[in-house]
């Protein structure tokens, strides 16, 4: 076992406790960002003005009626832009365009000295626009030839020969749509300017760091200039982890030109017009197996909706890209992946980060192709579980298959599923125009940012002299937990109580140089920074206390507020020795480091060992359909995740319901429309508010709902022996779709394929209902083919450039990128 | 503009506000009460939720002048003497939240909820709360604290 991974006995960490904001937020004292203007003095409000095009030139920008518009200060413009007008690090955003690129784009903002002036001010500015040709849909993208970025491929062994070989081969395509993330608290900002020109951006972001680049790059300023402080989110999902940064330099802009604090929150329906989503995908796939059902080879490309803009799309095709795969064993691969421009919001991370995309196309490779080999979906899946030395596609060893064996296994047990699925058969037998089913789906999932150079984190610890511990890290907190594991962390390292140790909001200027809190990696990362830093003062004063004590330095234990040794009777307080210490002149703060060793990517190969390790799980869902109206309920779900050894176990279980009742909310009920019509209203978003996007509410819960964490589970080398749990839980919810796949299988005759778009509203299973039934005269848009004669997936452009972000080429030029 | 007397969290306020002013705003902006907290803007997510005599409204789809003479209290006025409710203890406790923004909404409406059924089903439970949404839960913690919190009350009542 490393140091890093092992555990003290009776420990903070691995209880099960409340968020650490818990009291705060039942009483309504906890703080978001939009709380804060209220407490402060003199705050202009920002407004944005919304083209209403999806694609056109701004041919003139009239702003001059909106300063007559009583109580607004001023419009912000381009022109008033001091640094680079763009709101992301790639350059290919500008905060003010020119050119309108979606429906609701930004195209200048309003200061007024209430949100209602700003509003009216907005109404008054005069723009004219040019409208130009729009592309909203990824298949009119395809036909245009429309992308932008690179087109990685992931290739392994000879597809084409192996699928030549196969005694089955199966074609179709897949369109899976995206997902609005409706974090609760919309996007905000408040900024404010000191009497020297310090910026200070308060800001409900993930990424401070990049909030903090792209806020002095708008302002021409060095980042020394520029604090970003994110309290708390309320809700992040990857949604604010590239978003935020244009609006907090909205509100920096605004404080830096009128030397008055700018507040900028979105409403919601701003904020679901103006920010980017989940990535909707087009797949082609051509997929063989062998008599017994395993799979031989699959050929696949993939495209997503990347939207106006560039943003996140990139990593997160290639984390789809490694996730084709999931947990199963393909010996011959090929998937070339490519990223759409349309006329939309620029999509960006959204818990999972492509990784559900990729996996939803194999699943549904599987739960198509079930039928049609006579084998029972569930058998098929595990039939092709990942074996000990078995590697992924892009060349990593897969660390622990047997964990999603022991995960499946434990699903089927602990469910019952055996005898369930007996019972569904005669209720299905019995019942004509309902209809059960219950499948098994399995996650694996790669933890770590696929670039490396992200894996690393910061911690900053502070030790009072009367032994009270302060500690900030570089992660933020948005719901999941963090900040209650790093307290765990810290009280278990220093070996005080939790109640010794408090948590400072995450700033810029505390611990520079952050990596976002996305990827699931914000305990590992940070968790391991707070043990670093923790560790060095104990370090410190570990001479202190084997002078105290006359014992050897390295006897001395810290634990439960004392110090001395194992098994010795002499102790003092910690305190006490905080105290002495400091009067021997030693220091009692420490900055920790920590950076994931041991991880190789090459994006342009698509090749390497990206991940630390992979996280498991496994869901077991049952659903009842009505045929005659498509609608369905959950009956029950059974999951069993592994988290390593927890380090908070309320804190994970909770993530994994939340994670796949979100999952579930994707791919059964969130139904993104753009308006495709060829109206002035084309590439409007129809569902802009809550009363027209579904979210998952109380009535769509599971019935009975089993959450249980795998056992035994620890991970050596992560801090604590803990993993990561962010993401992948979301991917459990693969098994309603295909549960609802199967439930309307079951209105047709045995042997059913049946074909499921995503999500699966009751629209959707409707449809599916019919067509399993045979109903003559319905379209399918896209038939399972089995043979020869199928969907070919398109090969790119043998000179469209490889996958090479650009954070990955300026890690090159400093010679870091491998 | 147009005056209104209301009392908030039991201390009494008379304020010029205009007649299109939002409790929600009232309470936020006019108040400082920030602890009510607004998501969807559109009376669907609840996350504003107040009690008007009592009784649950959505505080973005009420005007502060329809609260004339009557008595709201928030989320912020629900503990007494520093001792939380029990509902508020029920979702500290069984970490009925994650990042806490549905929080005030979610527990004045099972406030509400608890008042009119003192022990309800699971089923009455989510039929109570849908139309309060929470992003990050799942909502199975939340049912669970509702009725850890419902036999908090009950054995109160018992007590007392
Ligand atoms: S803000 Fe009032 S219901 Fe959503
Ligand atoms: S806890 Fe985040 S919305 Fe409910």
């Amino acid at each position: 076992m490393t140091p890093l991974s092992s555990r003290p006995a009776s420990s903070p960490v691995g209880q099960s406790i409340p968020h650490e904001s818990a009291a705060l937020h039942v009483t309504g004292r906890a703080l978001y960002t939009d709380d804060l203007w209220v407490r402060t003095h003199g705050v202009l409000h920002a407004h944005p003005v919304q083209a209403p095009h999806a694609h056109a030139l701004v041919t003139r920008l009239h702003t001059a009626p909106a300063l007559e518009v009583p109580g607004v200060v001023r419009v912000l413009t381009a022109d008033d832009v001091p640094g680079v007008n763009d709101a992301g690090a790639k350059l290919d955003e500008p905060l003010f365009p020119s050119e309108v690129m979606f429906f609701g784009h930004a195209v200048c903002w309003v200061l007024g000295e209430s949100l209602e002036a700003a509003r009216l001010g907005a109404l008054a500015v005069e723009v004219d626009y040019e409208p130009l040709p729009s592309i909203v849909t990824v298949r009119q993208a395809i036909e245009a030839e429309s992308f932008q970025g690179g087109q990685p491929r992931l290739e392994r062994g000879d597809v084409d020969a192996r699928l030549a070989a196969a005694a089955h081969v199966f074609s179709g395509e897949l369109d899976l749509a995206g997902q609005e993330h409706f974090y609760l608290e919309t996007q905000c900002a408040l900024a404010h300017v000191d009497e020297a020109g310090q910026v200070f951006v308060q800001s409900s972001t993930q990424h401070p760091t990049e909030t903090q680049d792209i806020v002095a790059h708008v302002l021409g300023l060095a980042s020394h200039a520029v604090t970003v402080q994110c309290l708390r989110m309320g809700g992040g999902f990857g949604g604010k982890e590239m978003q935020p940064h244009g609006y907090a330099a909205v509100a920096a802009l605004g404080a830096t030109l009128t030397g008055r604090p700018v507040r900028l929150r979105l409403t919601r329906s701003q904020d679901i017009t103006m920010t980017g989503k989940r990535h909707g995908f087009h797949a082609q796939w051509r997929a063989g197996f062998d008599e017994a059902g395993h799979l031989l080879a699959l050929d696949a490309t993939l495209t997503s909706d990347g939207g106006w803009s560039l943003d996140l799309s990139e990593p997160v095709l290639a984390r789809a890209l490694c996730h084709v795969d999931n947990a199963y064993w393909i010996p011959d691969v090929r998937v070339n992946g490519r990223i759409a421009k349309t006329h939309k919001t620029s999509q960006t991370a959204f818990r999972g980060f492509g990784g559900p995309q990729g996996m939803l196309v194999v699943e549904d490779v599987l739960g198509r192709c079930a039928p049609r080999l006579g084998i029972d979906p569930s058998e098929l899946r595990r039939v092709n579980f990942y074996r000990a030395g078995q590697q992924t596609p892009y060349g990593q060893t897969v660390r622990h298959p047997e964990r999603a064996v022991t995960c499946w296994e434990q699903v089927l047990t602990d469910g019952g599923v055996a005898a369930r699925a007996a019972q569904i058969a005669s209720f299905n037998a019995a019942h004509v125009h309902t209809k059960r089913a219950l499948a098994l789906t399995p996650v694996k999932f790669g933890i770590s940012f696929n670039f490396t150079a992200f894996n690393q984190a910061g911690a900053l610890v502070h030790v009072y002299k009367d032994g009270s511990v302060l500690v900030n890290h570089g992660g933020t907190e948005m719901g999941q937990g963090l900040h209650t594991k790093m307290l765990q962390v810290a009280a278990t390292t220093l070996g005080v109580p939790l109640s010794s140790v408090r948590l400072a909001p995450t700033r810029t200027d505390k611990v520079p140089n952050t990596s976002a809190t996305a990827a699931s990696s914000g305990a590992d990362l940070n968790g391991a920074a707070v043990k670093d830093a923790c560790e060095q003062i104990l370090d410190r004063l570990r001479p202190v206390a084997s002078e105290r004590l006359g014992v050897p330095v390295d006897a001395v234990v810290f634990a439960g507020g004392t110090v001395g040794v194992t098994g010795g009777e002499q102790v003092v307080a910690w305190g006490d020795l905080v105290s002495q210490a400091y009067y021997q002149r030693v220091q009692l703060w420490a900055a920790g480091f920590y950076r994931t060793e041991g991880l190789h990517w090459d994006s342009t190969r698509m090749h390497g060992s990206p991940f630390k390790y992979f996280s498991y799980g496994a869901a077991a869902t049952e659903v009842e359909v009505d045929g005659f109206t498509g609608a369905y309920r959950l009956r029950r779900v059974d999951i069993v995740h592994d988290v390593g050894d927890s380090l908070s176990a309320l804190v994970d279980i909770g993530q994994i319901e939340g994670g796949f009742v979100q999952g579930a909310g994707w791919l059964t009920l969130e139904d993104l429309r753009w308006d495709e019509s060829h109206t002035p209203a084309r590439g409007r978003l129809a569902t802009a508010s809550a009363s027209t996007y579904k979210l998952p509410s109380f009535s769509e819960m599971p019935e009975v709902f089993n959450v249980a964490l795998l056992e035994r589970a620890h991970e050596d080398g992560v801090v604590y022996g803990s993993k990561a749990v962010g993401e992948p839980p979301l991917m459990l919810a693969i098994s309603v779709r295909e549960a609802l796949r199967q439930a309307a299988a079951a209105f047709g005759p045995p042997g059913t394929s049946v074909e499921l778009a995503s999500p699966a509203t009751p629209e959707a299973v409707f449809w599916a209902v019919r067509r399993a039934r045979g109903d003559g005269g319905l379209p399918q848009t896209a038939p399972l083919v089995e043979g020869g004669l199928g969907v070919v997936p398109e090969q790119p452009d043998a000179t469209a450039r490889p996958l090479h972000p650009r954070s990955e080429q300026l890690a090159r030029q400093t010679g870091a990128g491998d | 503009m147009t005056r209104i007397n209301v009392t908030v969290d039991g201390v009494r306020y008379s304020d010029e506000v205009e007649p299109r002013t939002l409790l929600v705003q009232y309470l936020r902006e006019g108040l400082g009460k920030t602890g009510t907290v607004v998501g969807c803007d559109t009376s669907n997510c609840g996350a504003c939720t107040v009690h008007l005599d009592g009784t649950s409204v959505k505080s973005c789809n009420v005007l502060a002048v329809q609260a004339d003479g009557h008595e709201v209290t928030t989320i912020e006025g629900l503990a007494t003497d520093g001792e939380l409710h029990p509902v508020q203890r029920a979702f500290h406790e069984t970490h009925a939240l994650q990042c806490g923004y549905c929080t005030p909404g979610m527990i004045m409406q099972a406030c509400d909820l608890l008042k009119e059924n003192a022990d309800p089903s699971e089923q009455e439970i989510r039929e109570g709360l849908e139309g309060n949404l929470c992003r990050c839960t799942g909502y199975h913690n939340i049912v669970k604290a509702v009725q850890q919190a419902a036999k908090d009350l009950s054995s109160q009542a018992v007590g007392s």
